[in-house]
């Protein structure tokens, strides 16, 4: 793997009694896009704006390729940032939105005019120069944010929910976009979102916070199949989310019945929860050949496939099938033992609390 | 239909201003381009006498005096309120109407009292000077005098030059002040490239609020400059009042009227080019 470009160690911020980001540990390596994903008020954003230099950290250090970067001020760090509503310089035109970074740095004229362009171009705004950013769409303001930070050349880019004004279209053409300047760039994202989609599409590595705390690092996939706890498996995608006791290393009872599964490491007859993802729950026709039998209680059709609920005796399945079937049958179904994951109890709740402004 | 409907609303404001600035507006103007027995209407006749009086060296150099002291007391105004306007936008939210309100409270007090309270703070054997010999400090001989004048002015119009500014300060978006600092902008250049270009409508509001009601008061220059150095507005008084002339007091009123109205079209014009300069560097 490419060395580590920056470390957290036990990173905390408090605003006041509220302990916005609790002792975190992190380390982000050259060329990595990290997400920091989570709900509002889990820290995310706090977290980033410590690594911009606007919010100094109360306890922990930040490290820049092994250099401590806690009392550097902002304008001597490393790192640009793309701001959430892109806070252009709304007295000037594009070119010099873009060209102000450089301008500061004092980099002669001929070759501001030489990379501010290359930049426009890389972002499709060629032409735009001496518009008012007033008069851009969302879009384009937001091509302009980006072009303005990258065209400094930082080590990392911080970008702050860069596309949450943005509508679903545009959201996904730029997610895309994105995704190839940091390829082409070969330059560290670190992405905040608490759109989890999004997190899954673009990242390297997705960081679940909440509450201030880090509740899983890992790869996309490994996030979506083998959530850590009741809080990851529900914020990333849909899922259901049961309780049970774990038997036996491979043996875990739920809705009143012993299923075999992948997992091992559990106390015997301990709590768990178990995640079974709405793709993953198989419906056979006949219910005698269904572990589980449940009677269709509604059906919607959402395109790729149908969502069904299930009831069984004890509780709802939520269930993702592109064959329909109808409501008020009696249908069985079934579940592969990879397709169960067992998580420890004791999750934390999501917060609700609002973290901007 | 709803439209005429909401028009009718503003009838009576309408009514009450042609009858209470149109009307008395043509009236100074009718006044200023005759002359004679104001109480006889056949004894009055065209006449530029009034216009005539206002070229004489003596009265030039007091409308003269009216902008210079006008100019320089919105220049200390906007000196020192700037910084306090910053000051005030900077401070936590908490505590920042309280601050506001502190430099406003002054205005709720009238003004002439004010003024009075400042003839006795200034005067040869008032406080201040009691204060400096008790210190065994020179005496402070500003009163009567263009610097009480001047020191009055600023005290009295420094709310309305903080007041514009502050706003546009406490406006503007502190992620486009923190995208500065991101892009390696120090304090200073952050300071003069983004907050400064950002803030020229409020300071253009402050000069016009500071200077217009500068450049024709009359009580501060009476009480406090001792009548040494008229201005433009007391001048205007004596005619109404002692001299009884009220042609050529007529006549200063138009001719400070429409030097105003040329140094708010120059202002606003300046407010224009610097937003239009800005966006057109390079």
């Amino acid at each position: 793997m490419s060395k580590t470009l920056i470390e957290l160690r036990n990173l905390t911020k408090r605003y006041n009694d509220m302990t916005a980001v609790d002792g975190i540990n992190l380390t982000i390596r050259e060329n990595e896009f990290v997400t920091l994903l989570g709900p509002s008020g889990c820290g995310k954003t706090t977290t980033l704006r410590m690594i911009g230099g606007f919010e100094d950290p109360d306890e922990g250090e930040i490290l820049f390729e092994g250099k401590l970067l806690n009392n550097v001020p902002a304008y001597k760090r490393n790192v640009n940032t793309v701001f959430q509503r892109y806070a252009l310089f709304t007295h000037m035109n594009v070119y010099e939105n873009v060209a102000f970074g450089l301008r500061v740095k004092k980099v002669p004229n001929s070759e501001i005019d030489r990379r501010v362009k290359k930049m426009l171009k890389m972002v499709d705004l060629e032409g735009f120069e001496k518009r008012n950013v007033d008069s851009l769409s969302g879009g384009q303001q937001q091509r302009v944010a980006i072009a303005r930070a990258l065209v400094n050349e930082p080590k990392v880019l911080l970008l702050d929910e860069p596309l949450g004004a943005l509508d679903l279209k545009l959201r996904k053409e730029m997610q895309i976009e994105l995704l190839d300047m940091q390829r082409s760039l070969g330059i560290t994202f670190i992405y905040v979102t608490h759109d989890q989609e999004e997190a899954l599409t673009m990242s390297d590595t997705v960081v679940v916070m909440n509450k201030g705390v880090i509740q899983q690092v890992g790869t996309p996939e490994d996030i979506y199949n083998e959530p850590i706890n009741r809080f990851v498996a529900g914020f990333i995608g849909e899922s259901n989310i049961i309780e049970g006791v774990m038997l036996e290393d491979y043996k875990v009872s739920f809705d009143g019945m012993v299923f075999d599964c992948v997992d091992k490491g559990f106390a015997p007859n301990e709590p768990v929860d178990i995640v079974i993802r709405p793709e993953d729950i198989r419906i056979v026709v006949d219910p005698e050949e269904g572990m589980i039998k449940g009677r269709v209680t509604s059906v919607v059709f959402k395109g790729v496939h149908y969502e069904m609920i299930i009831e069984s005796d004890t509780r709802e399945y939520l269930v993702q099938r592109t064959k329909m079937f109808p409501e008020g049958s009696i249908v069985g179904m079934n579940v592969q033992p990879a397709d169960i994951q067992v998580m420890k109890r004791g999750s934390t709740p999501c917060s609700e609390e609002e973290e901007e402004e | 239909m709803q439209r005429r409907g909401r028009g009718r609303i503003a009838y009576p404001y309408t009514v009450w201003m042609v009858i209470f600035i149109v009307v008395p507006l043509f009236l100074i103007l009718f006044y200023s381009f005759t002359e004679g027995d104001i109480h006889n209407l056949k004894d009055l006749r065209f006449s530029l006498n009034g216009y005539k009086k206002v070229l004489e060296p003596i009265y030039l150099k007091v409308i003269g005096n009216s902008f210079v002291l006008a100019g320089i007391s919105t220049f200390i105004c906007l000196i020192i309120g700037y910084p306090v306007a910053m000051m005030i936008a900077n401070t936590d939210a908490k505590y920042r109407n309280l601050l506001l309100t502190l430099f406003i409270v002054p205005i709720w007090m009238n003004f002439l009292l004010r003024t009075y309270a400042w003839m006795s703070l200034l005067s040869p054997n008032g406080l201040v000077n009691r204060v400096l010999l008790w210190l065994g400090l020179p005496k402070l001989e500003i009163m009567p005098g263009k610097g009480a004048v001047l020191l009055g002015m600023v005290y009295n119009f420094l709310p309305f030059m903080i007041l514009p500014i502050y706003t546009v300060l406490s406006k503007i978006d502190k992620h486009v002040i923190e995208a500065a600092h991101d892009l390696g902008g120090n304090n200073v250049i952050t300071f003069m490239r983004i907050i400064l270009p950002l803030s020229v409508p409020g300071i253009v509001s402050g000069i016009t609020m500071v200077f217009l009601p500068a450049v024709s008061t009359f009580v501060i220059s009476g009480l406090l400059g001792g009548g040494k150095a008229p201005l433009i507005g007391d001048l205007i008084e004596q005619q109404f009042l002692s001299s009884r002339d009220w042609h050529f007091g007529s006549s200063l009123s138009i001719i400070l009227m429409v030097m105003i109205l040329i140094s708010m079209a120059v202002m606003s014009r300046i407010d224009k080019s610097e937003a239009e300069e800005e966006r057109r560097k390079i």
